[in-house]
């Protein structure tokens, strides 16, 4: 297998798409052999991420590619807005800071759900990239 | 989508079916509190057991649907909460802070229906309401 078994995006636009990225995350988590337990953690991930975007950066693209490498099941989520940036990212992953509507909580939770969370960003321009890995059993 | 909201004597049950939007959520939020002043409903169910995604919003939602009921005088009770939910909030270092809560819709009604006898054996004045504070 490959690493890109699953390879999709999803256009992040409107709050309905937000649902259709969480839950298309955590169809791919399930069909790669993730448990129940990180099947939630990488959609809701997904949802802090993707709010973030249509809220802050006025919508962007959700991809998720997944897959088997040297026994491991691995899923990568990368999350691009062409919104302002995000000033001060080290303040935004401080849990409970918020610049608007208690949409604070987003990237410093998503960040304890995965197993890494990684944020460029600049004006014009935020991409979050989050990866979950799990060794394959038996 | 409509999230149905049913009536049960001075109870409201709100069963949310499937993941939903942050727009829906916040509907539910304005019908519950509606219907709390319009009936002579006085504590509401949200049964939150087939919602697999919780994420700060939705908990922010549904903390505040809480206490703006209580606000009012209501009680809400939030039933059925996911496992794998209640994981995922917790190590996001998110909790309903003063929400009841119970395990199952029924669990949640008995509560409930305990709650407000015992406001009724104090003329109706509410005083310390709690029904099982979670988080």
């Amino acid at each position: 297998m490959a690493a890109d078994d699953i390879r999709l995006a999803i256009g992040i636009r409107v709050a309905d798409d937000i649902v259709r990225a969480r839950q298309a995350g955590r169809d791919a988590a399930r069909t790669l052999g993730f448990s129940l337990t990180d099947q939630t953690r990488l959609a809701t991930a997904i949802s802090e991420i993707t709010r973030n975007a249509l809220h802050y950066g006025g919508g962007g693209q959700c991809e998720i590619k997944g897959g088997q490498v040297a026994g491991e099941r691995l899923i990568d989520v990368v999350v691009t807005d062409a919104g302002p940036g995000i000033p001060d990212v080290a303040k935004a992953m401080t849990p409970g800071f918020s610049t608007g509507n208690s949409l604070g909580m987003g990237l410093s939770g998503a960040s304890k759900l995965v197993d890494s969370l990684s944020v460029d960003t600049r004006p014009g321009m935020t991409q979050v990239a989050m990866r979950m890995h799990r060794r394959v059993v038996g | 989508m409509r999230i149905p909201i049913l009536r049960l004597g001075e109870i409201l049950l709100a069963p949310i079916q499937s993941d939903i939007t942050d727009e829906q959520a916040m509907q539910l939020q304005a019908e519950i509190l509606k219907l709390l002043e319009i009936t002579t409903a006085r504590g509401v169910v949200l049964d939150i057991s087939a919602l697999d995604v919780v994420d700060s919003y939705m908990a922010r939602i549904l903390t505040d649907t809480a206490r703006m009921a209580r606000l009012m005088g209501g009680e809400v009770v939030i039933s059925g909460m996911n496992p794998t939910v209640a994981i995922a909030l917790i190590e996001m270092g998110r909790e309903l802070i003063n929400v009841a809560t119970a395990l199952n819709l029924e669990q949640a009604v008995d509560a409930l229906k305990a709650r407000l006898s015992s406001f009724d054996d104090h003329d109706g004045i509410a005083t310390g309401r709690s029904v099982s504070h979670g988080g």
